[in-house]
């Protein structure tokens, strides 16, 4: 066995109720290097941090910290051990001074009081450390997001024993940001310690770790050396499949039909969530956003639908420029969304298949003009029957519904509302194949009625078999457009893999 | 220890506008009434108050916490009630002391347990401790009942001279006392810090290995502390105890801890603030008194006035703030140039 292991993961497995979230996985970091650990959304990267960080036990397997067996039973257990981990967010305290957020818990004290000087002096030189030159006396909100996670490393880096967990720290980072902390990253390498980088963002696995392990579907698909490794191998390794880019198959009939326009986006963007934007969606169109996890699909949803605010750009929806979106006003313009997570954002499970229908005709109605209860009976009934939803009557609670019911309610709730525009996040996620091809197919049916369909999906098959234009996202920026013959899972595929050099080569340059 | 800083910042802002409304009451005071610009005057202040000042500051613990003790003027209500009746059956002065700190101690710790331990909300928690203390002051007597212990009385008369003719009361100096550990604690203990911390982000705190649940349970405890030290305090002011003592006195406590620049959000805040807010009202009152025709209400109009103006404020530098955070480099990152590099 080689020792050189700073954190050594074995046979890991973990399973949570109905779902085996780990079986087997192996996980080596060594001393002096940054290994990306890379899946999609549920190959199990977060549970396996977790299991190192204390936060989840494991069900079988093994943790060695420099050779010796660990089993930290909570977080801060974890950071006694030596192993600190900075996640997405900043998990300090806005309030305190950087100072104080650096050394809370372990103040340097004199004579049994907090000793200030010593604390201000002390974490001054620790950020030096990280070519970070801050008023350490200022409260930590005074500072950029960058900066407050920058403090979490300086933070983190004290406390730990020479391992570092970064869990997606670059998601709200900007360019230059992610520069620097790329910068500090190598330096702390340099020193020696070992440090785990989870990210979805390709360019940047490539741009500063030696090592990958791949995930999938909670399996270990194999650990590389990064300089070995292209892109479309990473690609294909983290989404489970080969392609060829002799693949003509799901190539669909050319169709170039003159749209009239229903919704414009132009620069439409907003910092740390997605760079500005342009986007058009004909009416009767199915547009589709492909991606990777984190390429910024959602946020472009949530920008149109004004869940986010965005602080650039302008949209235009049937003609009308609107100057500040949110939620009500879209309804109002013909916008229905369909969110990503139906169990948190979509359904309300304590209500009715009718009262859940109706929820969304109401909100627009307002609260002062309520819709008769015969009539929300004959709302629900229409489209239980349109969309063939399997349930025995309409007052059924609707968290007893399938997964692939549960969203055809929440189809049929953005239906009753005669929208123009359909926003579907994920509308197929978590239900089984039968469900999928219907909703699938219902969807090209709406669309051929004339409803505009913003599509977005991980699962590249169903967006090429559903839309008539793709837009590719890669690391929040739009790299690409892809339509008529070019719309091909292994075309996409090669864009997200390679970046937007290959826009508009369909064909492609192989690997 | 330090020296202090002069600058003006953000953190201080509200403490120093307080500052200056205090100047500017006392001033337009001075002004307005013969007699008003004398060290007793002001001495007065500390002496009528000195049982608000201390409860303030205890409170201003639990709300830099992020939490809120309703139970508190109860608490001196019960203390007050507690004292007098053990003076009846002919106690010590003493061991009614300690009997009350114990009281206060426990009474809070309670409560501290009960939101901790079940996460339950601290308003429905310390509002059932209001009800309680203030029943059970109730079911020792509904009657008031003096105090003629002579300790007590001494303590309560005895006059300390500090210029000339001018005095202060031993609860002046209890008061100022607590204040300067209140400001010790908060400022140069870990568990001070925690307190910050946990009302800066819960969720953080406890990621950061502090001690939360021990942390949340001890503030509560000191908030008890500091009632019954209020409750000590304002028998000696009384010389009886009354269930009906002090209705609504948490108010003013909060009133005060507001006006002295705490934020309720919690997280923000000196603890000389309550001391600077319980000034500022002492001050209104006695303009009023001074003025002699005007219904003591308007104590109370003011004091509604003057806490709309802070939390306004307080907002606007909250917003103020946000708005600073969030830096101006909306820079897009050259794409083109980071695929040829690799």
């Amino acid at each position: 066995m080689s020792t050189d292991y700073v954190l050594h993961m074995k046979g890991i497995s973990k399973s949570f109720p109905g779902v085996k979230a780990l079986s087997n996985v192996d996980f080596g970091l060594r001393k002096g290097e940054i290994h990306a650990l890379m899946g999609e959304n549920g190959a199990g990267k977060s549970t396996l941090i977790k299991t190192a960080t204390g936060v989840y036990d494991w069900d079988s397997g093994e943790v060695r910290l420099a050779g010796r067996p660990i089993a930290p039973k909570s977080p801060l257990e974890a950071q006694q051990l030596g192993i600190s981990t900075v996640y997405q967010e900043v998990n300090l305290c806005p309030n305190l001074t950087v100072a104080e957020n650096i050394f809370i818990g372990r103040h340097p004290r004199k004579r049994g009081f907090i000793h200030w000087d010593k604390m201000y002096a002390d974490s001054e030189r620790l950020l030096e450390r990280l070519d970070l030159y801050i008023d350490v006396k200022q409260p930590l909100s005074h500072y950029s997001v960058a900066i407050q996670q920058m403090v979490a490393i300086a933070r983190a880096v004290d406390i730990s024993n020479g391992i570092l967990i970064l869990d997606e720290p670059t998601s709200s980072l900007d360019a230059n940001e992610v520069k620097q902390l790329f910068k500090v990253m190598r330096k702390l390498k340099q020193e020696g310690m070992g440090i785990v980088f989870v990210t979805h963002f390709l360019d940047q696995v490539y741009e500063v770790t030696d090592r990958i392990t791949v995930l999938r579907n909670g399996t270990l698909v194999g650990e590389y050396v990064t300089s070995a490794l292209s892109k479309t191998e990473l690609v294909s390794h983290m989404i489970g499949r080969e392609w060829s880019t002799e693949e003509t198959a799901g190539m669909k009939a050319v169709e170039q039909i003159s749209r009239d326009l229903f919704l414009q986006a132009s620069t439409l963007g907003k910092r740390g969530s997605i760079y500005p934007i342009d986007l058009q969606i004909g009416k009767g169109e199915v547009l589709g956003l492909a991606g990777l996890l984190g390429s910024g699909r959602t946020e472009i949803a949530k920008l149109i639908f004004g869940i986010d605010k965005a602080d650039e750009g302008i949209l235009t929806i049937d003609g009308e420029q609107i100057s500040s979106m949110y939620p009500q006003k879209a309804i109002q313009k013909g916008l229905g969304f369909t969110p990503e997570d139906r169990k948190v954002a979509g359904i309300v499970g304590e209500l009715t298949i009718r009262e859940n229908i109706v929820l969304a005709l109401q909100a627009r109605k307002g609260l002062f003009s309520f819709i008769p209860l015969r009539k929300q009976k004959e709302i629900a009934n229409k489209y239980i029957e349109l969309l063939k939803i399997k349930t025995p009557s309409a007052e059924q609670k609707i968290e007893n519904l399938s997964g692939g019911n549960q969203q055809k309610v929440i189809l049929a709730r953005w239906l009753a509302t005669q929208p123009k525009l359909l926003i579907l996040d994920e509308p197929t996620r978590g239900i089984d194949v039968g469900s999928k091809m219907e909703i699938r197919k219902l969807i090209l049916e709406l669309a051929a009625s004339g409803i505009s369909i913003l599509i977005i999906s991980a699962e590249l098959d169903e967006i090429v078999q559903c839309c008539n234009r793709i837009i590719v996202l890669r690391d929040r920026i739009k790299i690409g457009e892809v339509s008529g013959a070019s719309m091909r899972e292994n075309v996409i595929m090669e864009m997200i893999a390679k970046g937007a050099e290959l826009y508009g080569k369909p064909g492609g340059i192989g690997a | 220890m330090k020296k202090v800083s002069l600058k003006i910042s953000h953190n201080n802002i509200i403490v120093l506008a307080t500052l200056l409304l205090l100047f500017i009451l006392y001033g337009s005071g001075a002004a307005l009434y013969k007699g008003f610009f004398s060290m007793q005057v002001f001495l007065n202040l500390f002496i009528d108050n000195a049982y608000l000042i201390i409860v303030a500051t205890g409170m201003a613990f639990v709300i830099i916490k992020g939490g809120i003790d309703l139970s508190v003027a109860s608490v001196v209500a019960l203390i007050s009630m507690v004292s007098a009746a053990l003076f009846q059956q002919g106690a010590n002065a003493f061991v009614v002391i300690f009997a009350a700190l114990l009281i206060g101690t426990l009474f809070g710790a309670g409560q501290g347990y009960l939101i901790q331990r079940f996460q339950l909300h601290p308003w429905i928690v310390t509002l059932a401790g209001m009800f309680l203390a203030r029943g059970i002051s109730f079911l020792i007597s509904t009657e008031s009942i003096v105090i003629s212990n002579p300790t007590f009385v001494l303590l309560s008369q005895h006059k300390i001279y500090v210029w000339e003719k001018n005095f202060i009361t031993i609860s002046v100096l209890i008061a100022l006392a607590v204040v300067i550990a209140a400001i010790l604690i908060g400022r140069y203990s870990s568990f001070g810090r925690a307190v910050y911390a946990i009302g800066g982000s819960e969720k953080s705190a406890i990621l950061m290995g502090l001690p939360v649940a021990r942390t949340t349970i001890t503030v509560y405890t000191l908030s008890g502390l500091f009632s019954a030290i209020g409750g000590i305090v304002f028998t000696f002011y009384m010389l009886s105890g009354y269930s009906l003592h002090l209705m609504g006195m948490e108010m003013d406590a909060i009133a005060s801890c507001v006006i002295g620049g705490i934020l309720l959000t919690g997280g923000f805040g000196y603890l000389i603030g309550p001391t600077l807010g319980v000034l500022c009202t002492g001050i209104i009152q006695t303009i009023i008194m001074f003025q002699g025709t005007l219904s003591s209400w308007w104590t109370k109009i003011t004091i509604g006035f003057l806490l709309f103006l802070f939390m306004a404020f307080q907002r606007i530098i909250v917003m103020r703030k946000e708005k600073s955070a969030l830096p101006a480099s909306k820079n897009k990152p050259n794409f083109e140039n980071k695929v040829v590099n690799l």
